[in-house]
């Protein structure tokens, strides 16, 4: 069965995900920071049977045992999104159920006791809530989350009080970064209760000009109106990008970044995790605009996640340097970029 | 480098958030990390800033502290109300309840809200009187508001019950 990221969605040149996260407690037990060890097991038992005993969901989602996993696997599984980078911080008394097709993933006592999460390829907000809520209204019946009437539900920090949901939408922004156009949002962004910023690095540069906006704001606003924000000002983002990309492919040095850009990526025999973020943000945009062709969204996804520091090396026995590291990437790197021309 | 929101004063305050494992990072001056209401949220929660941020927040927190009552825990897990503005981490349900009063104030700053409005527990649910009596609960509000003229609360509020009553398929007496 083909992961999610290995396909591409509606607004795919644009949005290369979508995401709701919801959090919750189960009423019966403190939250994690006031859990025992015993404790922290039987949540894990008492959310691993409830599903695992199912009718609806045993079949689709499976039980992975994180305490006997190394490093790697873990940290490949952040860069699959899968998990937070705080999950993996110490594994011991953790639980993960996740979907075959990875689009589903359930965190046993991170931050809270559930941190429900479903993804997508492209701009799907509607379509994976409603499945999200599905899954959370089968798990309430089930085990009772820790509710309040005024608060909603109740979470180990108050930033998450309420609906405990947080949505995002992971965006290709390459024009609208260019032109400095991120911060200028990002400041209006906050008036409205969402936020942007850039998915992989740190500061003020993401790399691959790659961005995350998400809402905020999880008390008083309901689920619907939240999502409802979030897919408005994403539209009003596509369309802001369209428009700087139709500007700035009519400059001839953005046309030759590109080419040279496909030229590298197809002979290159060492490569870094930067270069290659940088560069096939240039693919990327060269695809949206026709200049590029013979390579897909879908794969360029694939390869965005399988070329990470973690997952590029995850399969292989022995310890890899960083030369040998580069040298893998460039290689598969190639191998997709065989049929682009 | 100057500040990401006004785009006019020198940054001088750097707001590092790390929240569900998302970093956000912000380069404010003074002026708009007021009007945005960090330094506010931060007083309450000084989770590690405290340190960093300087005796601001300490001396608004130890008042505060000084006035109550330092010695209740919370009954289910133990947690003081020191404990939890120290880590910025709730310890249990119960610890909302507990600490009502002195979390509210903060829970407000972080969300501009303290009412929810969105999806009901299972539990919650079931229950008709509960949602009726939220709805209750958010009128009165709402015709407070109107009395102090506050309109553009009394606004909010029309539209949390009016989805209120929606969703659960109540008429709106």
């Amino acid at each position: 069965m083909n992961s999610w990221f290995e396909q591409s969605g509606p607004q795919g040149d644009i949005v290369i995900s979508s995401r709701i996260r919801l959090a919750r407690n189960i009423e019966r037990y403190p939250f994690p920071c006031k859990l025992s060890n015993d404790q922290k097991s039987n949540v894990i038992n008492d959310i691993k049977s409830t599903i695992l005993n199912s009718s609806d969901f045993k079949e689709k989602l499976n039980y992975v045992n994180v305490s006997s996993i190394n490093k790697i696997e873990a940290q490949s599984l952040v860069e699959h999104h899968l998990v937070s980078p705080e999950f993996i911080n110490d594994l011991s008394y953790k639980g993960l159920i996740l979907s075959e097709d990875k689009s589903i993933s359930i965190m046993i006592n991170e931050e809270d006791h559930i941190r429900l999460q479903v993804m997508s390829p492209g701009f799907e907000l509607d379509n994976i809530y409603n499945i999200a809520d599905k899954l959370d209204s089968f798990l309430d019946k089930k085990l009772s989350f820790s509710f309040d009437n005024k608060l909603g539900y109740l979470t180990q920090c108050p930033t998450n009080l309420g609906t405990g949901m947080r949505a995002s939408v992971m965006l290709h922004l390459p024009a609208l970064s260019q032109c400095g156009a991120i911060s200028r949002i990002s400041s209006d962004l906050i008036k409205l209760g969402l936020t942007i910023r850039g998915i992989y690095g740190e500061g003020s540069e993401p790399k691959g000009d790659i961005y995350q906006l998400s809402n905020q704001i999880t008390l008083g606003i309901s689920e619907k109106t939240a999502l409802q924000n979030l897919k408005d000002i994403t539209a009003q983002l596509i369309s802001r990008e369209r428009k700087q990309r139709s500007e700035i492919t009519k400059n001839i040095h953005v046309i030759d970044a590109i080419c040279r850009s496909r030229g590298i990526l197809k002979n290159t025999i060492l490569l870094s995790n930067d270069e290659f973020m940088k560069l096939m943000s240039n693919i990327r945009l060269g695809v949206s605009i026709g200049i590029v062709t013979g390579i897909s969204f879908n794969k360029i996804n694939e390869l965005l996640i399988k070329v990470q520091p973690a997952t590029l090396i995850r399969d292989e026995k022995q310890n890899f340097t960083s030369i040998q590291r580069d040298q893998k990437r460039a290689k598969l790197v190639r191998k997709y970029m065989n049929e682009a021309n | 480098m100057l500040c990401q929101s006004c785009g006019k004063n020198q940054a001088n305050t750097h707001i590092k958030k790390f929240i569900n494992g998302n970093l956000t990072e912000y380069h404010l001056c003074e002026q708009c990390a007021n009007k945005i209401g960090y330094q506010d949220v931060l007083s309450s929660f000084p989770f590690d800033f405290n340190n960093l941020l300087g005796s601001f927040f300490e001396e608004k927190n130890s008042s505060v502290l000084s006035n109550k009552s330092k010695s209740v825990h919370c009954e289910v897990c133990g947690s003081s109300f020191e404990d939890i503005s120290r880590t910025g981490k709730i310890g249990c349900a119960n610890c909302y309840k507990t600490f009502f009063n002195r979390l509210m104030p903060s829970i407000e700053r972080i969300h501009g809200n303290t009412n929810h409005t969105g999806k009901i527990s299972y539990l919650a649910s079931s229950d008709e009187s509960l949602i009726k009596n939220k709805i209750n609960e958010l009128k009165s509000e709402m015709e407070a508001a109107i009395k102090d003229q506050n309109f553009e609360k009394a606004a909010k509020l029309r539209d949390e019950i009016k989805e209120l009553t929606q969703k659960e398929g109540f008429k709106d007496e």
